[in-house]
């Protein structure tokens, strides 16, 4: 038996250890630690919850939208107010342009390599490179002299020996398996998505100011204003730009991200039954489609149970408890209970062993992050957990329509999808469902123009003599990483209390108190390991749930510790 | 010869000389620097062997990852990229566990007092705490190794620039920038901001490249081009202010039509950066290019002395009354108004130039005000 410790993970956000036992070359069972820890909840005490956005949004600069809307929602719960129509628009665009941006990030940037070996692609054909690009799509720039810059590109910075990022990687690793013009594709698209990402971003600074942590967020609404007649508005000239990048984004996930990661998975089909670990799905849900209290969600919530898709039960707040018996923090009412967010607490207390350290002590505490349980079942979020419940409800979809196109293209059964692939293909799958929506709300922005409905923010709640006393609020999101929510308790117009259940949480976080691990490390077992001195396959397994590991940790303090008081005059 | 190579690896990009010329020459804008200067920055971008860049993160989001990757100038940002050589970015590098570790420690040992290290996050002060470990190791034992056997050290964003979001109050795991952890660490520069500009970020390695030393900085060593002009100064909107022209309400006219926001609470007031001028994503917008005040994430101890976001200057913690007219003289209109609206300015200015210190403030006032020796040691 060998004890592997991959520390730190790289290519995701934030730090990420795992320690893995490996046996006849087969993970027997892992342990995943997040290794960071900010306060940032116990920070936004005492504040004025109209901030909180802004604070939130810094628990990551990767999704640097998600928590920012998950924040402005719990406080817009709590004071019972309702942004207009135009807010609405507004914020699902942000929100499918940053899922949009993340997946492509994502595969490309920090999956990719895992699959792609950059070594083997300078072997490559680049006749035959294109003649395999151009069997995949017709993607116009599918050509033998493009894919010949690229090689000839890379042959020469790997030439000049400094290899930057690309050095001390596991290249030439048996269980890279593409051809080398599959890797001589894979690696052009890696450079022309760093291209795309940046373009595809204007988005955001078009309806944010900036990003990352883009500015426009608003208790109630959005700041962006919105008149056809006015410069300084969204006008007919930024909706023209954005149909123009919302377009620039469909043909790039759609002839190159999705025909890349069904061409890749072709090359590595064992992985479609592989690192299925948890079977149970949450999906919160998102993009409301109207301004009801309960409005239809173009992303349907659901709770899949043991992999069953025919049985999509609804999502109940209440059923969700924290659990910190593996985590850094005590509870008052004891290390072994489950508490809801509304009754949450953290109160951290560090007692891993002092660093440096070789290893953890995994039967005592050993993460930051704590286990959040479903009705006490661990739950896997994300885009596959989404996909999931689109694809079991009874009624046609997008998402439906792409995936089983998807696994008729790779001659795969549905149950292919509960894996380590299958949790790569359902990124792209939703890239695309999201990316071709994005036009129908640009369109009914301008509509809103025709109507002139300028209204962007419910300006009757700002000020917070208009809020109650005390008030109790959740808001529900889902980020390219899964469900996410932020649970607020708001007392004489400042935070008596804040809480986040995040997605990375859920997926990456400790044995709860009966031993259930969570979704990494219940993935993990079973993966093989060729090389435990090249753990490359605890990698693919890893980024597959895309770690973002600021956001996961849990950062409460709850009560008692007196706050410095921001001076309101 | 180098210089050949660059123009090799121009062509086989399809970057033209005059294109990567116009990027020097926008380069040169970003500094500051007469037109002339151009010529002198293409060659030290043509003739520089590639410098060695480690990037670290501590308690941080990626959020200055994240901006670096948005750099504008696409194709060309990508040479600078390939001209530079990145042995460590734990985000973007392809080696994991030890084979990462390995490369920063080859890095240290090979390139000792040569490399450049960008710091990201801010640093727990207790090394035992574990609220900040990479490969078992505290990230105060790393940054002590990293950035003290560095050439130089950049502190990248708010949080490794003052501390940050972490060292907000009350500073749950005593979270320091990377001046107050690793104390005398040579040739320090901030980028503040959150995050802080990719432009920024870009155009400060250009200048080193160039000019061999850092850029001229101001009394918290940020480099004056990027941080020497007030927002206010410099905002699109400024014309509204001066004419007592402001928003008063999200969405009404006067916002649609882009009047001022210090009414709302904007902090572009008693914040330096050049967000104004240079822009964001490829000089696509700004935040108050889109309607939303400035939250002054450029300042030192912003969370605490900027905050609430939406109160107006001076209701803020950290910015005293008694240095400001009463704002109701601003709500007056006409030439009285105007009046003391140009004084309040003034004393913004003051306050900014560091005549009073803010509050929180653990003062760097000593170091380097305004000068341009800044390859000393910062910190004895």
């Amino acid at each position: 038996m060998t004890h592997v410790v991959v520390d730190p993970i790289t290519r995701i956000e934030g730090h990420l250890r795992i320690e893995a036992e490996v046996e006849g070359g087969k993970v027997t069972q892992a342990w995943s630690s997040s290794t960071m820890f900010r306060g940032v909840e116990l920070i936004l005490e005492g504040r004025d919850p109209r901030d909180a956005w802004a604070f939130t949004q810094r628990i990551c600069g990767v999704c640097t939208t998600v928590h920012a809307i998950a924040s402005i929602r719990a406080v817009e719960h709590a004071i019972g107010v309702t942004p207009p129509p135009n807010a609405r628009l507004l914020r699902n665009l942000i929100i499918a342009a940053q899922n949009v941006h993340d997946h492509v990030i994502h595969f490309y940037h920090l999956q990719a390599l895992d699959w792609v070996d950059i070594v083997s692609a300078l072997s490559a054909d680049p006749a035959k490179t294109a003649k395999l690009a151009q069997s995949l799509s017709d993607w116009p720039l599918s050509s033998t002299a493009y894919f010949s810059d690229v090689r000839n590109r890379v042959k020469a910075f790997v030439e000049r020996g400094q290899l930057g990022i690309f050095a001390n990687a596991y290249w030439g690793h048996p269980a890279y398996r593409l051809p080398p013009e599959a890797n001589l594709m894979a690696l052009a698209h890696y450079l022309e998505a760093l291209d795309f990402q940046r373009r595809f971003i204007k988005i955001h600074a078009i309806l944010g100011g900036k990003n990352p942590h883009l500015q426009s967020f608003l208790v109630g609404g959005m700041a962006t204003p919105v008149d056809p007649d006015a410069q300084a508005s969204l006008n007919l000239g930024t909706i023209a730009e954005l149909r123009k990048l919302v377009a620039e984004g469909v043909d790039f996930v759609s002839r190159v991200y999705v025909p890349d990661v069904l061409a890749i998975a072709s090359f590595y089909k064992d992985w479609f039954s592989i690192g299925s670990g948890v079977s149970n799905y949450l999906s919160y849900g998102d993009f409301p489609m109207d301004d009801s209290p309960h409005p239809v969600l173009y992303i349907p919530s659901g709770v899949i149970h043991a992999q069953d898709l025919t049985q999509i039960a609804s999502v109940d707040q209440t059923k969700i408890a924290e659990y910190v018996t593996h985590s850094w923090y005590d509870y008052t009412v004891g290390n072994d209970a489950g508490l809801n967010p509304y009754h949450g607490e953290t109160n951290p207390n560090f007692t891993g062993p002092k660093p440096p350290f070789k290893r953890l002590n995994v039967e005592e505490k050993y993460s930051w992050l704590k286990s959040p349980r479903y009705d006490g079942a661990p739950m896997q979020v994300g885009p596959l957990a989404r996909m999931l419940v689109a694809y079991g409800l009874n009624r046609p979809t997008r998402a439906k329509t792409l995936i089983a196109a998807a696994l008729k293209q790779l001659d795969a059964p549905p149950s292919a999808l509960f894996s380590t692939l299958g949790r790569i293909a359902a990124r792209a799958i939703e890239a695309q469902v999201l990316v071709e929506s994005m036009g129908m709300w640009v369109e009914g922005l301008a509509d809103q123009m025709a109507r002139r409905d300028y209204r962007i923010q419910d300006t009757s709640h700002w000020h917070p003599s208009t809020w109650p006393k005390d008030c109790f609020g959740a808001g529900f999101h889902e980020a390219p990483r899964g469900a996410l929510g932020h649970w607020v308790h708001i007392r004489d117009g400042k935070i008596a209390k804040y809480q986040c259940v995040v997605p990375s949480t859920w997926n990456a976080g400790p044995r709860d108190a009966h031993g259930q691990p969570g979704p990494y490390e219940a993935s993990l077992e079973g993966t093989p390991v060729a090389k435990p001195d090249q753990p490359l396959e605890i990698l693919r397994t890893v980024h597959s749930f895309d770690p973002c590991m600021a956001c996961g940790v849990h950062v409460v303090d709850a009560t008692k510790r007196e706050l410095a008081r921001v001076r309101v005059s | 010869m180098a210089q050949t190579r660059l123009m090799r690896e121009l062509e086989r990009q399809g970057i033209s000389r005059r294109e990567f010329l116009t990027f020097c020459a926008s380069m040169a804008a970003v500094l500051g620097m007469p037109k002339s200067a151009s010529a002198t920055i293409a060659r030290a971008i043509e003739t520089e062997e590639r410098p060695i860049l480690v990037w670290l993160e501590f308690q941080d989001c990626a959020g200055n990852t994240e901006s670096f990757l948005r750099a504008g100038h696409p194709t060309v940002a990508d040479l600078i990229l390939d001209t530079i050589s990145l042995n460590y970015h734990e985000t973007l590098m392809a080696a994991a566990g030890t084979q990462a570790e390995d490369a920063l420690e080859s890095t240290v040992a090979k390139h000792k007092g040569k490399y450049i290290a960008l710091v990201e996050g801010s640093i727990p002060a207790d090394a035992d705490s574990g609220y900040c470990m990479v490969g078992g190791r505290s990230a105060l034992d790393i940054a002590r190794e990293v950035c003290g056997n560095a050439a130089a050290t950049v502190a990248v964003g708010t949080c490794a620039t003052f501390g940050g979001l972490p060292a907000a109050r009350p500073n749950p795991t005593r979270a320091l920038s990377v001046a107050d952890a690793v104390p005398g660490v040579k040739n320090l520069i901030h980028l503040s901001a959150c995050p802080a500009n990719a432009e920024n970020i870009t155009a400060l390695i250009v200048y080193y490249l160039t000019v061999k030393r850092w850029p001229p900085l101001d009394q918290y060593r940020r480099p004056l081009f990027a941080y020497g002009t007030l927002i206010h100064d410099a905002c699109e909107r400024r014309a509204h202010f001066d004419s007592g022209q402001f928003v008063e309400e999200w969405g009404d006219e006067a916002h649609r039509h882009g009047y001022c926001l210090y009414r709302m609470g904007c902090k572009g007031p008693a914040t330096s950066q050049n967000c104004p001028i240079v822009q964001w994503n490829s000089h696509t917008n700004w935040p108050i290019g889109c309607g939303h005040p400035c939250l002054g994430c450029a300042e030192p101890n912003f969370w605490d002395v900027m905050t609430p976001f939406y109160e107006r200057l001076p209701n803020v913690a950290g910015v005293s009354a008694s240095r400001w007219l009463d704002p109701v003289g601003l709500t007056a209109s006409g030439a009285v108004a105007a009046a003391a609206v140009i004084h309040g300015i003034g004393e913004v200015r003051r306050y900014r130039r560091g005549h009073h210190r803010p509050p929180e403030d653990k003062g760097h006032a000593d170091e380097n005000k305004h000068e341009s020796d800044s390859n000393e040691e910062s910190r004895k």
